[in-house]
């Protein structure tokens, strides 16, 4: 065994320096290397859930504008009529911390579909939220006829069976969405019919 | 070789990390609620070790003793992020559900263990042994352990249903259920070991 550096200030600088420098030069390349990819799969994701919420096809058009801290992804068809708007919404309330959700919202004010983006509710109880059992009975439902609520606070959601605070968080985002959308729609209309 | 097939395998039974050794209990306890879910953590943190290992053992006659905490803590979180996005770019999935746990492999006592313990001291070859028994012996623990809760707590093995969701008992998902699992599996080892003594 090659017999050990001793720990004098200089050689302690010089082995830090070192081997700090190539990790960070390594990390670089790596990050370098990921990079697209990663942006790529987010980029997807987006898009699939864009899709998946809102029912559009290749040929409308999307539009994306930021209003407070929601993200609205606007949808069009080829004639500029408003379609509906995929919101991203988010609650911190959850279980396990944050969750992000895409409420798929139609110009009439429906609910079309919700997907979860990010969840990190606990197996098998809150992370059930993902199932269409739960976040399906969305589907349809327009908030001005429908109490988003969870049942036990008097509304019209079924909570998950066991996970009343994450159905809490994920309806609360929901009605975030709606409620976002229904302030801002005016905007949205204008938006797409400017001929 | 007998001596370095030794090495190897140690990790598995005898100086489990887990089951014999109890370090690095955090991430066992947390990421197993599912079979999937232990055993990619335990993929991953075999990685970190092996290569941990490797670098550590190239670099102990450079490093002086009195920085060699820094030093290491440097090298394993390098390679921890470097899993960390090669998981996010190529397996996006689990990267979701791991996500939080995979920076804590930093923190995980086994690979800072290993690369004090042994890998400082030892030759390359050994080193790639010792970090590859042992994150196996850890990918084994962790398997087991997300199969049994996997199985008492929803019903099912690495996602596949096998019992009804009525039998399910939730507590085994949950954090006391893992150490109630824990505490089993253990004691069943240290029967096991007793015996073939």
């Amino acid at each position: 065994m090659a017999k050990k550096k001793e720990s004098t200030l200089i050689n302690m600088l010089i082995a830090l320096f070192v081997i700090t420098a190539i990790s960070g030069g390594l990390l670089g390349l790596v990050y370098g290397v990921t990079k697209d990819t990663i942006a790529e799969v987010d980029a997807k994701k987006n898009a699939q859930a864009i899709a998946d919420v809102l029912g559009t096809d290749e040929n409308s058009k999307l539009d994306t504008i930021t209003i407070g801290d929601l993200f609205y992804n606007l949808a069009y068809d080829a004639q500029d009529n408003f379609l509906g708007a995929a919101v991203k919404t988010y609650s911190n309330a959850g279980f396990n911390g944050r969750i992000e959700l895409m409420v798929g919202i139609l110009a009439d004010g429906t609910i079309n579909a919700v997907s979860v983006l990010q969840q990190s509710e606990t197996p098998g109880l809150g992370a059930n939220m993902v199932n269409p059992k739960f976040k399906d009975q969305f589907n349809g439902k327009n908030p001005a006829s429908y109490n988003l609520t969870v049942s036990k606070d008097g509304g019209d959601v079924d909570a998950i069976t066991a996970a009343t605070i994450s159905s809490r968080a994920f309806t609360g985002a929901v009605r975030l969405a709606c409620d976002g959308f229904e302030a801002n729609k005016a905007k949205f209309m204008k938006g797409g019919n400017a001929q | 070789m007998s001596n370095n097939l030794q090495t190897f395998t140690k990790g598995f039974i005898k100086e489990n990390p887990i089951l014999v050794l109890l370090l690095g209990c955090c991430p066992t306890l947390a990421t197993t609620t599912s079979a999937i879910n232990g055993m990619s953590m335990g993929l991953a943190t075999t990685f970190v070790l092996i290569m941990s290992n490797l670098v550590i053992s190239l670099l102990k006659s450079f490093i002086p003793d009195k920085v060699r905490i820094p030093c290491f803590i440097v090298v394993i979180a390098s390679f921890v992020t470097i899993v960390q996005l090669v998981m996010q770019a190529y397996v996006p999935d689990i990267y979701e559900t791991l996500g939080l746990f995979i920076p804590l492999i930093v923190v995980n006592c086994i690979v800072l263990g290993r690369a004090e313990a042994f890998a400082s001291k030892n030759p390359v070859w050994p080193s790639i042994l010792d970090g590859a028994g042992m994150g196996l012996g850890f990918t084994f623990a962790l398997t087991i352990l997300g199969c049994i809760r996997e199985f008492l707590g929803s019903g099912s093995i690495f996602g596949f249903g096998i019992l009804p969701e009525t039998a399910n008992i939730l507590v085994f998902i949950l954090p006391p259920g893992a150490f109630i699992c824990l505490g089993f599996v253990i004691a069943i080892v240290n029967q096991f070991k007793k015996e073939s003594h």
